[in-house]
């Protein structure tokens, strides 16, 4: 079964080096060893060999050129660097509300290798306060475009468009949008191009290099390139060198030693890291193909899940309300969520409770390993609820761990490839520990929402390989000068890309609480003694001698993992999960009756009502159920009004010359999110939607559901209530 | 310092969460605040630091955890120990058994457990005890057992030694006797209860100043007296608004064409726009169509008296079908050929006995575990949600119809106590900010649902061993839900914070307090109820900073339409599953807001000293740095 030649599974190890300072105290520290492994991996072929540039441009170099005249190119978009347009067609009619009512604005529909694009023909109405750099509200990334279906809402699917063309295009995005076109008023011919053009390079097969991110980045330049000198590179932590390893290691207090033999990814292009454990003999395994869903598990659930919100008629929207929980609960996604977390709370038990280190395994590795290993670090590790923190983790589990982001993205539409929203489905989990715990997470749920956008926007080197072994050797084949220094890619944590400061004011969480201490580094501050104490029950527990016990052969290792995992196989095939959910029940109550730290240990409560619908993210396009006026925003609002107003009170004391002895530190990031949301505030009406849709445009009128009448079904109720007469005795009174 | 003495009673409920049950001992200065803490630990706005370090005579968790030794209750005024019984189970559904002492008084049972640390405290007034059943015979270790259905969505279990004296009453038939004392010819203990308080509650609705609050009378509308004695309809309150033109004789005849003589009048007025809600039951139109020009010639004097619009708008709250099946019954709905100018809308509203089945079907779904799978589709099965999505649909239209048609509109149902009363007072909610406030929420609920009669001793059976009576049903409930729901979604909207309606639903089946005895106006006047009982309100009123909202801006001129979309609609955990410790938060979100205002005003008040200082000490030069001591003035919204 695991004979070294043919990989069947990958092994992650979950290195948690908090734990081992939790539970041995510093003492303890000499005797541990860090180990980087090569990954137990021949690789099979997943992103290691790049295919074959299959991809034609649809345009000719001449069609091009003729866009380019004058009249119109007025019409174009700001173009990015290294952006072009393939196709156009002009008096094209965007829908503005459902198809039902046909009004909308004409205007210039375009593809160009970054995105579909429409130009109103009208007046550009004010800026947004949230307004992303790349694509405004009208456009769509290709690697965004989820569905697109033609008339009578036909699935249009890759390859089969002729000489045809719908008169009507709905495209779904995979942010959720949903865009209604017209094409039946513009020239045939440029319609046909038009439609032709966005299905061949929105749905069609094409190789990595024809992303946009290539063209982008040789024509950007991006200062500091990336490197340490780089603000954001300093503060987030990339883990694509031996030093941040290192780093993290101290911060952690893990006394582990950073093995860089795979640096340049000879012995796995996949794998770059597995950090062992050191005393590996007390160790208890989780695969998790045993308990969870599997990728494809994941991507059926959530198709069925997205549908709900793809809304392009108000009509069927309404009708389908009534049957909302039901179809939530059969779609099945808010249980993978549940699913995820409870795994979480299990490693996270046996980490704390029986002080077992954990190894965390499933095929390929590099999939649910990544969202329950970082779930649990999130769970035990404050420094990974802070925002900088939280993007090191990504970086660290997700980047450095080998997921493949450009086969679940599936940004190249290849069929080969197994897509899957994995990544979502972690920030779907943390958006669910978010919500019940809000004050511990230093970033806010628009961040995250934000977030899970970006990764369609195929721009940041962050979502665009498989590993970090395929984007070297990428950006490095790719990029137009020396051999020596790659391509410049600009990652995701670099917001400015996408924002400005004003609108990256808004990731952060009023709310927060910082941990009080007076230390402002909140890496340097970080003392896991404090949060042993609060943590839970500890048990005495005795560090098993582990001198000499763990070479650094990497064989010996593995021969050491081989066995567990035969072990573990033979014994339990599947944990019963009843019994499973029991322990995890009695842990959740045990830490529900300490005090609560939100510098400590974390746990979500997973029972029904508490696993929720993330509301920002799905409904925020759905005008029919944008509460004007109210919705999280009116309690940011407010909460912002006073934080101002503290620190104005602050800055009259400061003046004065005296300081509270309390630490007010804390206040002052909080102040930005407050300017954000007072300036939006006086430019336009919130909702619920905030900030993604301001209503400046709307009527102010509610939406009336439609189809009440048909909705309730009390017949079959015993006795047939619904025909009795209201008050059924003779009055009696008091 | 305080902070350090509210993480200790933090620490000491959470470790206690199993003390789930109390929610009644209110009185202010003699009660212990176990039962307060309680709701504070599943309410999230009621625990205020604030609150437990100033106003000492409110936090009697010290005494609480003094006297955790004794086996008795701290008593209200008249409250009397009636029975007491040792070596008592209760079969608690989160902890297991528990053994302890029991004890009876005229307003509740309380039961001890000295085993663990914290003591185990169960305490409830009889009041939400719906049902008290033996629960088969005598088990092999010779226990009955005794099983109590609640009112408020739990069930509680006992099991004591069967009494080897047998002409002896067990402590459950004593429990019966207190708990349902209208059945036993006892008086409801509000009538005994003599707390006094520094507030007359009675006194927060007065009809006359309400309606002037509104700009009533004016020249199209005037406050008659026709109803002062009860005699037009008994169970309407004695100052009613009707059109100016009608006289009160012509009114005696419409009050003959609607159900129970429940004519139309008015509920508001919109300030602006001069449209009205008004209520009223059905048209007693019967199988023949039968039709009455006073009726007719009203209806047009309602529309009249609006300038603004030519149309009347008819919101008939139930279904077309039952509807239409009353005309069997002598009632029905206005047809549009009688009343021109107006238009019917059925609002699909199922009715009380339809209700009452859902809320028993949901206390299945939620009491006393959730079921793991399938939560979501338990929960659609009970229908409370689509009840509830209904209920504020129509008030929705309602109120879009007076604020953006600005049309006036008529409301019914069959007798326009149930429904009719929800769907008011909703859209008096939505439409006018004065409502959103704790005192305007009091007013609300004095005017809309007790002044209207709303059938309280009915659809509660306040004291009535009668659990099976078909007048029964969570009306009442169902409107409190649904305020519930427009504060979740307005969360800065409302003055008063979720601990307010917990207690006053609390309140409702606790019987401690007068407000929701009887069934009419007409019944609490000639019981004496203002006299002889104390008004929640006062009660609510002496501790505001418990039910105050800290995130309440005062926008008094917006309407709020809140979305009616079950993707918007949530269950009230809060409420519906508050027994379940684990759903409980440790820690209230609303604490951070709160603490956050703390701040706010320790500054203020180290600012304003510094000022004093500065002041003082250069008097020549008085500069005032004043922005942050001003109150905020709310900031412009477009709401």
């Amino acid at each position: 079964m695991f004979d070294g030649r043919v990989l069947l599974k990958q092994v992650i190890l979950l290195f948690w080096p908090l734990i081992s300072t939790w539970v041995q105290g510093a003492e303890k520290i000499d005797s541990c060893q860090l180990q980087v492994l090569e990954m137990l991996s021949s690789l099979g072929s997943a992103g290691g060999k790049s295919a074959k540039p299959s991809f034609v441009s649809y345009v000719t170099p001449e069609e091009i050129k003729s866009e380019k005249e004058p009249s119109r190119k007025e019409k174009h978009p700001d173009l990015l660097p290294g952006e072009v347009v393939f196709c156009s067609a002009s008096t094209v009619l965007k829908y503005t509300q459902d198809d039902l009512s046909q009004r909308g604005v004409f205007g210039v529909l375009l593809c160009t290798n970054f995105r579909v694009s429409f130009v109103s023909d009208e007046e550009p109405t004010e800026e947004m306060l949230f307004k992303n750099k790349l694509y405004g509200e009208n456009d769509i990334p290709l690697s965004c475009v989820d569905n697109i279906y033609g008339d009578k809402r036909k699935l249009i699917t890759g390859g089969l468009v002729k000489n045809k063309y719908p008169s009507k295009m709905i495209i779904h995005c995979k942010d959720l949008r949903v865009f209604q076109f017209s094409l039946s008023f513009s020239k045939e011919e440029d319609a046909k191009k038009i439609f032709q053009g966005i299905v061949h390079h929105c749905l069609e097969p094409k190789s990595l290099r024809c992303l946009f991110a290539f063209s982008y980045c040789e024509n950007t330049s991006y200062p500091g390139s990336y490197t340490v000198e780089n603000t954001s590179k300093k503060q987030t932590v990339m883990f694509d060198s031996v030093e941040d390893w290192t780093q993290d290691m101290k911060r952690t207090k893990g006394n582990c030693r950073v093995v860089s033999e795979n640096s340049n990814f000879e012995l796995s292009p996949k794998m770059l890291t597995a950090v062992a454990h050191n005393h590996l003999y007390s160790v208890k395994t989780e695969d998790l193909s045993d308990t969870l869903p599997t990728v494809q598990d994941i991507l059926l659930s959530y198709n069925k899940f997205k549908q709900f919100f793809l809304i392009d008629n108000t009509t069927e929207f309404w009708m389908s309300d009534m049957k909302w929980f039901s179809s939530l609960d059969n779609c099945g996604w808010l249980d993978i969520i549940r699913q995820c977390l409870q795994k979480a709370v299990e490693v996270v038990e046996s980490l704390e409770k029986e002080n077992t280190n954990v190894l965390i395994m499933e095929e390929g590795g590099s999939d649910l390993c990544c969202v329950v290993s970082s779930l649990v670090q999130l769970m035990l590790d404050p420094y990974y609820r802070t925002l900088l923190g939280f993007q090191s983790l990504v970086q660290k589990e997700w980047v450095a761990g080998g997921h493949a982001f450009l086969d679940r993205s599936n940004h190249l539409h290849l069929k080969d490839k197994v897509e899957s929203p994995v990544f979502l489905l972690f920030l779907e989990c943390v958006w669910q520990l978010q919500q019940q715990h809000g004050p511990a997470f230093q970033f806010s749920e628009t961040y995250l929402t934000v977030l899970s956008d970006s990764v369609h926007v195929p721009v940041f080197t962050t979502f665009l390989f498989n590993n970090d072994g395929h984007r070297d050797s990428l950006l490095r084949a790719e990029s137009p000068h020396t051999q020596r220094s790659p391509l410049n890619c600009p990652t995701v944590w670099d917001w400015s890309v996408q924002f400005d400061c004003k609108a990256q004011d808004l990731f952060t969480n009023p709310l927060y609480t910082e941990k009080p201490k007076q230390d402002t580094s909140v890496r340097k501050s970080y003392r896991p003694r404090h949060l042993r104490q609060l943590s839970l029950p500890s048990s005495a527990f005795k560090t098993p001698p582990k001198k000499g016990f763990f070479k650094d052969e990497a064989d010996n290792l593995k021969k050491i993992l081989g066995v567990k995992r035969l072990s573990r196989w033979m014994l339990s095939p599947s944990s019963d999960s009843p019994q499973t959910s029991s322990s995890v029940r009695e842990f959740y109550e045990a830490w529900q009756t300490k005090p609560l730290d939100y510098h400590g240990l974390l746990l979500p409560c997973l029972d029904g009502p508490s696993i929720r619908v993330w509301m920002q993210r799905y409904l925020r396009w759905i005008h029919d159920v944008q509460i004007l006026g109210g919705g999280p925003v009116a309690m940011l609002s407010k909460v912002s009004e006073i934080l101002g107003e503290v620190q104005e009170l602050q800055r009259q004391l400061d003046r004065h010359g005296c300081t509270l002895t309390s630490n007010h530190k804390g206040a002052r990031p909080r102040a930005k999110t407050a300017a954000a949301v007072i300036a939006a505030r006086s430019s336009v009406r919130l909702s619920s939607s905030f900030p993604f849709v301001t209503s400046r445009n709307w009527a102010f009128k509610p939406a009336i559901p439609t189809s009440l009448l048909q909705s309730l079904m009390v017949t079959g109720m015993p006795g047939n209530l619904a025909d009795r007469e209201d008050d059924g005795g003779p009055e009696s009174l008091v | 310092m305080n902070k350090q003495f509210w993480y200790g009673i933090i620490s000491h409920w959470s470790l206690s969460y199993s003390i789930h049950v109390f929610c009644n001992s209110v009185d202010s200065t003699s009660t212990s605040r176990s039962d307060r803490s309680t709701h504070a630990a599943k309410t999230p706005y009621a625990m205020s630091s604030d609150n437990v370090s100033t106003s000492t005579e409110f936090s009697p968790e010290l005494r609480v955890l003094r006297d955790s030794n004794k086996e008795e209750p701290q008593l209200l005024p008249k409250e009397s120990v009636q029975d007491m019984a040792k070596d008592v189970t209760y079969i608690c559904p989160y902890i297991g058994a528990l053994r302890g002492t029991l004890t009876v008084t005229n307003y509740r049972l309380f039961f001890r457990c000295m085993d663990r640390e914290p003591a185990f405290v169960l305490d409830l007034p009889l009041g939400v005890v719906s049902r008290v059943e033996k629960i088969g015979g005598a088990s092999s270790r010779g226990e009955v057992s005794y099983g109590l259905v609640c009112k408020d969505i739990r069930n509680l279990r006992f099991a004591h030694k069967q009494m080897e004296d047998s002409l002896r009453k067990s402590i459950f038939e004593i429990l019966m006797k207190f708990a349902f004392p209208v059945s036993n010819g006892l008086p409801i203990f509000a009538f005994e209860y003599g707390q006094v308080y520094p507030e007359n509650g009675w006194k927060v609705y007065d009809a006359q100043a309400e309606y002037k609050r509104q700009g009533i009378p004016n020249e199209s509308w005037r406050i008659t007296k026709v109803n002062d004695h009860y005699e037009v309809c008994d169970t309407y309150p004695s100052n009613l608004v009707v059109p100016v033109n009608i006289p009160d004789e012509e009114l005696k005849r419409v009050a003959a064409f609607r159900a129970k003589g429940r004519i139309p009048v008015l509920s508001w007025i919109h300030p602006e726009s001069q449209a009205t809600v008004t209520r009223c039951s059905q048209p007693m139109v019967g199988v023949n169509g039968k039709r009455s020009k006073d009726d007719e010639k009203y209806l047009q004097a309602i529309m009249d008296a609006n300038a603004q619009s030519h149309k009347l708008f008819i919101f008939d709250a139930r279904p077309s079908v039952n509807a239409a099946a009353n005309k069997m019954k002598g009632g029905g709905y206005e047809s549009e050929d009688a009343y021109q100018n107006a238009e019917l809308v059925f609002l699909d509203i199922h009715n009380i006995h339809v209700m009452r089945e859902s809320l028993r079907k949901l206390k299945e779904v939620v009491y006393p575990n959730i079921e793991e799978s399938h939560w979501l589709s338990n929960l659609e099965s009970t229908h409370w949600l689509e009840h509830i999505k209904l209920i504020l649909a129509g008030a929705l239209r309602i109120a879009d119809k007076v604020e953006s048609g600005k049309t006036s509109v008529v409301v019914h149902c069959s007798d326009g106590w149930d429904r009719t009363a929800q769907l008011t007072s909703l859209a008096m909610l939505m439409l006018d900010g004065h409502y959103r406030t704790i005192r305007g929420f009091q007013v609300l609920l004095e005017k809309e649902w007790l002044s209207f009669g709303h059938r309280f001793q009915l659809r509660i059976g306040h004291g009535d061993k009668n659990h099976t009576d078909a007048d029964r049903s969570p009306v009442f409930l169902q409107f409190i839900d649904c305020v519930w729901q427009i504060t979740r979604q307005f969360p800065a909207a409302f003055e008063f914070n979720e601990y307010f309606l917990v207690t006053i639903l609390d309140h409702m089946y606790s019987c401690l307090f007068g407000t929701f005895m009887c069934n009419s106006e007409q019944q609490r006047v000639k019981e004496e109820l203002p006299k002889k009982t104390v008004s929640l309100w006062a009660y609510i009123n002496s501790q505001l900073e418990e039910f105050t909202n800290p995130l309440y801006v005062n926008y008094s001129n917006h309407v709020l339409f809140p979305v009616v979309s079950m993707r918007h609609l949530e269950l009230w955990v809060g409420y519906y599953i508050r027994w379940n410790p684990r759903m409980r938060p440790q820690e209230p979100v609303h604490q951070r807001y709160k603490e956050l205002l703390a701040k706010r005003a320790e500054l203020q008040k180290r600012v304003e000293e510094l000022q004093r200082d500065v002041t003082n000490r250069s008097a020549s030069s008085t500069e005032r740095a004043g922005s942050p001591t001003r109150s905020i003035t709310p900031v412009q919204t477009f709401v």
